[in-house]
């Protein structure tokens, strides 16, 4: 298990630093390439959302030089960066790729979005080859574990999700939303859901302004809304009093000269931001305006914090789920290691077999079928007596996560060889299986 | 008697003012109860004052203490008429405390004390003009407290953190309308009071002292009321700029108010 992981997430770095490592969709198959052609790294892949960035890898000899490729990548410094950065390995990356896949890591405990972000980041880096057999393992099992964390515990259950605390806000600033406008800028699905969240409690109309200005206009006809054209997005922004916005602009494109407007145009009615674009959308002097109220992602999570403890408990129980699991993919993994030893071992006395045989017959001429028959009842009755302890150990072993261990004394005495330091172990010696026992102990 | 009665009254507006101290630091609805019910027994106890005091016949109405005691009563009907409107008692963080401070200095002071500038037979007008001007001035420390909850909720809003007294605090658009609406109804009052009281200073004294202090500061007093619902109706002035207005016309209110110490046309004896 050369699981290797490092990133960073809402908790280890202010918004400030994850927007200077923030990667477009477009950007990732590109980084998977780059992630596996570097030193040291067999497969890898790149978790990339607005609270997280994170490349988890599977390494040749379990310590790659991850942080060396986050500093090459990003042109960041050690100094920049490294204060933020969280890094596992082995049985602790399991751990986290697991928590993160059943949502305990996320900003919003429980919230159901994560896991579709992990897939889709699981999908881009197997289309590009960058995820092969041990990842694949891994994030196979993630998905199995985040599905059983949602049916066994009730941590997803009336989620305390962005889009609730976005009303939740709301209503401190404007007691009710019955009548209040809603403009989405971006159509993403957060958006979308804090936007369906809102227009559940009272909002009276919304505006959808979008880059792409069918989606917008799709958008808008299912909450029987108006589409805008971007480029008169400031035109009408002052029209809303909630503005959720999560586009994927690289700078704010909500600056303080547009807030200046938007309140003078509105008699100073306050508005309120909603920004969970990673980078912000918003400017932080706009935020600084009397009568303007902006939540980025993280101070979303700040209000959140309240709702955290009721949850507590069961992200408890998910919390033992994912330990369970992490056993059980551990001793899977080790079970996986113990296979190919009981195949060459098999393969070994098997070939010893067949070369005792063939001796036999050199010296005693013809067997008759009934002969051979015997010949090979009793050999394998041999071969199987012999076997069985080694083998039942090896498994045994696995399970107690001992494997490496027996493993390694296995082969030894057998003198068992890896596929690719040759075929098999040396049996065809006339001198049988003492003689390979006196050979490991040259 | 009717000083018993306003004692009385001062007790139970004195649980109001230990709930505004606590309410800025946590949240308890049950003490809101008490408060809010200590101060509607408060209230009847204050009524009970005044209406002795009127029917004593020894209506003075204009001397400060009761000027007081009527001011504090007025306050808090205007606070009890908010909290049937919006079901809040967090203005009362600001009410309670000027409500006992006026109520305070009514019970315990000297009384009564005689207006003497006054020609007795202007006497109705007079009660008009100061009931008129209290309900203007509870009104405008109404609207002042508004000001400053607005301000306590919008940093608070603005610093992104939760804790009870942003739970405590009503939303910023009720607090908002809390204090427009006192803005809104106490500006007639305030200007038919300054109305009344110029007819009667006129038929008093057959003329119109406008660099006497008191008429000076009420003056400046109203300009500053019109400015402030001039600027809120036109360009909706909210958080630290009305704040700051709200701030000036209180601050004008008590100057108003302390001219009567140096009116030559205006003052109470004896004070």
């Amino acid at each position: 298990m050369r699981y290797q992981l490092i990133g960073i997430n809402h908790k280890s770095a202010p918004i400030e630093v994850r927007e200077r490592l923030a990667i477009p969709d477009s950007h990732l198959p590109d980084i998977c390439r780059d992630l596996t052609a570097y030193p040291g790294i067999e497969e890898g892949m790149v978790i990339s959302t607005c609270n997280r960035v994170e490349l988890v890898t599977h390494t040749t000899n379990g310590s790659a030089d991850l942080r060396g490729f986050l500093h090459d990548h990003f042109h960041l410094t050690a100094q920049e960066l490294d204060a933020h950065l969280y890094e596992f390995r082995e049985q602790d990356a399991v751990r986290h790729v697991f928590r993160v896949a059943s949502s305990l890591d996320s900003m919003v405990v429980g919230e159901a979005q994560i896991l579709g972000q992990v897939k889709e980041a699981y999908a881009t880096a197997r289309a590009v080859g960058s995820v092969r057999g041990q990842l694949d393992q891994l994030f196979t099992r993630a998905f199995a574990v985040a599905k059983r964390v949602r049916s066994e515990t009730a941590v997803g259950s009336s989620s305390v999700s962005v889009a609730s605390v976005a009303v939740e806000l709301a209503k401190k600033i404007f007691g009710t939303l019955q009548g209040k406008n809603v403009f989405l800028v971006g159509a993403g699905k957060m958006s979308e859901l804090a936007a369906r969240h809102l227009m559940a409690h009272g909002c009276a109309s919304i505006f959808v302004a979008n880059r792409t200005y069918d989606r917008a206009t799709g958008l808008a006809e299912k909450f029987n809304g108006q589409a805008i054209k971007f480029d008169d997005l400031y035109d009408h922004c002052d029209r809303a009093d909630i503005v959720i916005t999560s586009t994927g602009a690289p700078h704010a494109i909500f600056r303080r000269e547009h807030g200046e407007q938007f309140l003078s145009r509105r008699k100073n009615k306050p508005m309120f931001f909603i920004d969970i674009a990673v980078p912000r959308d918003v400017s932080p002097e706009m935020a600084k305006l009397d009568g303007i109220f902006a939540y980025d992602i993280d101070d979303l999570q700040q209000a959140v914090s309240s709702h955290v403890a009721d949850r507590r408990k069961e992200a408890e129980f998910a919390e033992a789920i994912i330990s369970s699991e992490v056993e059980r993919f551990e001793a899977r993994l080790n079970t996986l290691d113990v296979v190919p030893t009981i195949v060459s071992l098999q393969d070994h006395l098997e070939t010893i077999r067949q070369a005792e045989i063939d001796r036999v017959r050199g010296r005693m001429g013809p067997l008759t079928p009934d002969q051979e028959m015997a010949v090979e009842a009793l050999t394998r009755g041999i071969i199987n007596k012999v076997m069985h302890t080694p083998i039942t150990t090896l498994k045994t072993a696995a399970r107690d996560a001992e494997a490496t261990t027996v493993i390694d004394v296995v082969r030894r005495l057998f003198n068992l060889r890896d596929k690719d330091e040759g075929d098999t172990p040396q049996a065809d010696s006339k001198e049988g299986p003492s003689r390979e026992v006196g050979g490991t102990r040259r | 008697m009717s000083l018993l009665w306003l004692r009385f009254a001062l007790a139970c507006y004195f649980i109001g003012l230990i709930y505004a101290f606590v309410a800025l630091t946590r949240t308890s609805d049950l003490f809101s109860r008490i408060a809010l019910h200590a101060a509607s027994l408060g209230m009847v106890f204050h009524f009970v004052s005044l209406v002795e005091l009127f029917l004593s016949r020894q209506v003075v109405w204009a001397s400060v203490h009761n000027g007081e005691s009527l001011l504090a009563f007025f306050s808090m009907t205007f606070f009890m008429i908010i909290y049937a409107i919006y079901q809040t008692t967090s203005p009362g963080v600001v009410v309670f405390p000027v409500v006992f401070f006026l109520t305070f200095v009514a019970a315990v002071g000297q009384q009564p004390v005689l207006l003497t500038s006054f020609v007795p037979y202007k006497g109705w007008l007079v009660v008009a003009h100061i009931i008129l001007i209290f309900t203007g001035y509870a009104a405008l420390v109404l609207s002042f407290g508004a000001s400053l909850l607005y301000l306590l909720q919008e940093r608070r809003l603005k610093a992104k953190k939760a804790n009870s007294l942003t739970d405590f605090l009503p939303a910023l658009e009720v607090i908002d309308q809390i204090g427009y609406r006192s803005l809104l109804l106490g500006f007639p009052f305030m200007t038919l009071g300054l109305v009344t009281g110029s007819v009667v200073a006129v038929a008093t004294y057959g003329r119109m002292d406008f660099l006497d202090p008191k008429i000076l500061l009420s003056v400046l007093m109203w300009i500053v009321y019109m400015i402030m619902v001039f600027t809120r109706w036109n360009s909706g002035w909210r958080g630290r700029r009305a704040a700051v207005l709200a701030s000036f016309a209180f601050i004008a209110a008590l100057a108003a108010w302390a001219a009567n110490y140096f009116s030559t046309i205006h003052r109470f004896t004896a004070s």
